[in-house]
């Protein structure tokens, strides 16, 4: 990956592998797809004008650890307070994420990502070019990747994220590559920010 | 939000000042401490989106990373709600809770 850097004529470039833009498209499209899992679940009862207006989605946090990440209680110590307010934000907080995602998706087609065929070792690099609102979904997308693979990865603490770093286990130790070069991804985007 | 609206005069009654006191701030934001996001970023969040200098929001983020939590704004319920949510999209693990919670 070339890192992220800023255009004379506005707007950040930068240029990923073919590989590299393979498996962002992929971990982020897995983000997309477990959120939307999470959006449906009520879909098929919910008044859609309520829907419309991003309220009456549900009121408990979702199973799923990833999800509760992405979706955490607002209020810390009082379920009831939680759970309504999750009621009239979680569906809207969904969506964004969502739109988050398929932005940066968005970027590394308009890149020259294809999908179908097996990523080439050799096919051309992808070229990302971003303006301002782009910048705000990648950063805000590659986080909930980066949320999204520490959950998995069981990464709670400082400490944790060295563990797996060094894991013998070698699917683990592959994940928290994977893990730290995203965090350089979005390092360097900040970067080019300032 | 609506630019070209022109302010028209409002009779405000003088606020008693007790009940300003009272009322004063009474929720609070706290950012959580995460292994995952970035200093950077925390730092870049608050900046961006709250306004604030780099000098303090660089600290806000230190209070953050060493203590585990910061209060990174005050004021009426509503306007938390919007910052957790706000932070919820950055990715931020935010909460909020009266003052003298």
């Amino acid at each position: 990956m070339k890192p992220f850097k800023k255009r004379r004529r506005g707007g950040l470039v930068a240029t990923f592998e073919l590989g590299e833009a393979h498996l962002l498209a992929s971990l982020t499209g897995q983000v997309v797809e477990l959120l939307r899992d999470r959006n449906g679940v009520e879909e098929s009862d919910a008044d859609p004008l309520a829907a419309q207006l991003g309220m009456g989605g549900p009121s408990l946090p979702p199973e799923d650890p990833v999800l509760q990440r992405l979706l955490p209680d607002a209020y810390r110590d009082d379920v009831e307070d939680a759970g309504e307010f999750r009621r009239f934000t979680e569906r809207g907080l969904t969506s964004t994420k969502v739109a988050n995602a398929e932005a940066l998706i968005g970027s590394l087609v308009d890149g020259g990502l294809t999908f179908g065929a097996m990523p080439d070792e050799d096919g051309d690099p992808v070229e990302v070019e971003l303006d301002d609102d782009e910048v705000q979904a990648w950063l805000r997308a590659l986080t909930d990747v980066r949320l999204s693979l520490a959950v998995r990865l069981g990464i709670e603490n400082d400490e944790d994220t060295m563990l797996v770093a060094q894991s013998e286990d070698e699917a683990i130790a592959a994940m928290s590559d994977i893990f730290e070069w995203l965090g350089y991804v979005q390092e360097t985007l900040i970067a080019a920010l300032d | 939000m609506d630019d070209v609206t022109t302010p028209t005069p409002v009779e405000i009654a003088e606020p008693d000042e007790d009940l300003v006191v009272e009322l004063e701030d009474p929720w609070v934001t706290i950012v959580w401490n995460d292994p995952v996001n970035l200093m950077s970023y925390v730092a870049y969040v608050f900046r961006n989106y709250f306004g604030y200098t780099d000098e303090k929001a660089h600290e806000l983020m230190l209070n953050v990373h060493h203590d585990g939590k910061a209060v990174v704004s005050s004021g009426s319920r509503e306007q938390m709600e919007r910052h957790v949510q706000a932070m919820h999209e950055y990715g931020l693990w935010a909460t909020l809770e009266r003052q003298d919670a």
